[in-house]
């Protein structure tokens, strides 16, 4: 395959990344111009892209639709970056719902973001879609051990003072230590367990902040590491005390080989609704985490104007 | 219907601070004068008349009333006094603080207000007592009630009219199927009261009426004592007949040889703005006694005098 191939069939998503190069695809315009056969070259060596069908090599239909959601990634991210940040959360959490989405996305949304702001979203939801936003959680996730946890995440309306009763504090990382204990490791036992839910839906993140690192003191191990076996329990108690740390770990799983489309999709969201908020200690905590700079991680994975857009909102190029 | 009569020319609110200062100055207080300013001054005025009295006297105005008076009286001007908010997020507090199961204060603010309403109570909470409601009513409820109360306070329920007539069949049928079983406290009986929306849970018990020949509530009469169901009830008839149900409160507040007066407060201050008219009008109806008598009979002092004028009586 000729340099050129190549670099065009990359642009063409061909070798995998995020994104299309849409200056790579122009400049082939004008240098193949009148210039068939190098076409007629570049579809014969595009194995995914196009098959032999006789004398023509025709598209897969698979690859089509790739295609398509890839040249739509730059598109996407600018259409949730011009939204109103309330609409954006509603319609992010409306398609966890009726689309099947990752639960995950909820636990982000109803975890992140301050009081003022869910309460925002909520409200939005409501002016969108005609229902509450806790009626549609309840509704989905009725038969699922984490119905409770997740509608009252959405729900809360927590106290966003720095004051924090640190005896509270101590006797609820007994309490959670309790619950770890009696869950037994046993599947969604924990997530639905009523201290764990009371305390992760209703304390104020500032006290949650606490009450874990008295857990770490009296239980010898970080809470996130024995809630194992719930996925949802863990989202939730990173999303509520080390929210960098989560974001930083979304990133890198979307960015990572055989990453597959909600991971991917989650480069844009997460670039889009932290760019403003905390995307500097994302980066740090990216640093910290993977020891590689996130704008050299997502510089070698996308293309084109994703790329470029991926690289703003990340802040690249600050310290 | 509120009953709060405001006069025509109302006073300047720097005339209505003076005066009111008076009400305090000197030996003793001027109850009288006390009652019928703030008693005839609605939300807007009150709030004006406190920051004029801060800003004027360097003290806020509840302090120098809880200095200079007490009791029953006490209580009530300064509920009377405090925005609506500010108002139920002090009632809840101490009902969560106190909680006990047959406390329905908290399902009174949960369900006999509007969504928008109910998240001005939880602002003004965070603002009040550094902690937010949902946090203090699910660290002192306990079991089923906590089950049922966190999710009630915490919902912010679509208010429009909108109704899924399929939804409405299909819910009424799991709520039967789950009280027939005795399942009062069951996740889904629970998922449908606290989430879905007014109008959606006024066609769900219609169509639970239509289909089952009787009203939601006769399924939920069991042990008197059993006070999980009286609460369930409670917060079905907050929905489904706020003023009747408020009658009940005033009426049992009434009732028997003493006198509840905490909760006559509360059902007086809490709606003498916004329905007291038409629970005046159901107590009436159910007594044959006219509520302004009841309550006159049954308080005396100041306590009375304001209620009274809260009433609307002149």
């Amino acid at each position: 395959m000729t340099e050129e191939v190549q670099q065009l069939t990359r642009a063409f998503s061909g070798l995998g990344g995020l994104g299309v190069d849409e200056s790579t695809m122009v400049s082939a315009l004008s240098r193949w111009r009148k210039q068939p056969e190098k076409r007629s070259g570049f579809r014969k060596s595009f194995q995914g892209f196009f098959r032999s069908h006789g004398e023509m090599d025709r598209c897969e239909e698979d690859y089509m639709l790739y295609l398509a959601s890839e040249f739509a990634r730059f598109k996407n991210l600018m259409v949730l970056w011009a939204m109103h940040p309330w609409e954006r959360d509603a319609r992010l959490a409306h398609h966890v719902l009726h689309q099947a989405h990752p639960a995950a996305i909820v636990v982000e949304v109803a975890c992140t973001r301050s009081a003022e702001e869910l309460l925002g979203a909520r409200r939005a939801y409501q002016a969108l879609f005609h229902h509450s936003l806790e009626e549609d959680v309840a509704y989905r996730a009725r038969d699922k051990p984490y119905c409770n946890l997740l509608v009252g995440l959405v729900s809360a309306y927590r106290y966003e003072g720095p004051r924090v009763n640190e005896e509270v504090a101590r006797a609820e990382a007994k309490a959670l230590g309790a619950a770890v204990k009696s869950a037994g490791g046993v599947a969604g036992k924990l997530v639905a367990n009523d201290e764990v839910v009371r305390v992760l839906t209703t304390r104020s993140k500032p006290h949650l902040v606490e009450t874990f690192k008295y857990y770490k003191e009296i239980h010898a191990r970080h809470i996130e590491q024995d809630l194992n076996k719930d996925e949802t329990l863990l989202e939730a108690v990173l999303c509520l005390a080390a929210p960098a740390k989560y974001f930083s770990g979304v990133m890198e799983a979307g960015l990572r080989d055989g990453a597959d489309n909600h991971a991917k999709d989650a480069l844009t969201r997460v670039a889009v609704t932290r760019s403003d908020a905390d995307m500097d200690e994302i980066r740090a905590a990216y640093q910290e985490q993977f020891g590689a700079k996130l704008e050299d991680a997502v510089a070698a994975k996308a293309h084109g104007h994703y790329r470029d857009a991926l690289l703003s909102l990340v802040g690249a190029g600050e310290s | 219907m509120a009953t709060l009569k405001v006069p025509a020319a109302v006073p300047a609110v720097a005339d209505d601070c003076e005066q009111l200062r008076k009400a305090f100055e000197g030996w003793g207080t001027n109850e009288e004068l006390i009652i019928s300013i703030l008693g005839h001054r609605d939300a807007a005025q009150r709030r004006a008349i406190r920051r004029a009295y801060a800003e004027t006297y360097g003290q806020e105005l509840l302090r120098s009333i809880t200095d200079e008076i007490s009791g029953d009286f006490e209580r009530a001007v300064i509920l009377w006094t405090l925005d609506p908010a500010e108002r139920d997020a002090v009632l809840a507090n101490e009902a969560a603080r106190k909680w006990q199961p047959g406390n329905r204060v908290l399902v009174e603010i949960a369900c006999a207000r509007s969504s928008a309403q109910l998240f001005a109570v939880r602002q003004a909470y965070h603002d009040r007592f550094k902690h937010s409601l949902e946090e203090d009513v699910a660290a002192h409820a306990t079991g089923d009630f906590r089950k049922l109360l966190v999710p009630l306070v915490t919902a912010y329920r679509y208010e429009g009219q909108e109704v899924n007539t399929r939804l409405a069949h299909s819910e009424a049928k799991i709520l039967h199927e789950k009280i027939h079983h005795k399942k009062y406290s069951d996740d889904e009986i629970i998922r449908i009261l606290t989430t879905r929306s007014k109008a959606q849970l006024l066609a769900t018990f219609n169509y639970y009426n239509d289909e089952y020949g009787h009203r939601i509530n006769k399924d939920l009469k069991g042990d008197p004592k059993d006070e999980f169901l009286q609460t369930l009830r409670a917060v079905i008839r907050c929905f489904t007949c706020p003023e009747r149900y408020l009658e009940k409160v005033a009426r049992q507040a009434i009732a028997g040889l003493g006198t509840d007066e905490n909760a006559l407060t509360r059902v007086i201050t809490t709606r003498a703005e916004v329905d007291l008219k038409l629970i005046a009008e159901a107590y009436q109806k159910r007594n044959s006694v006219p509520l302004e008598r009841a309550v006159a009979g049954d308080t005396s002092g100041d306590y009375e005098r304001l209620l009274l004028a809260l009433l609307g009586q002149e």
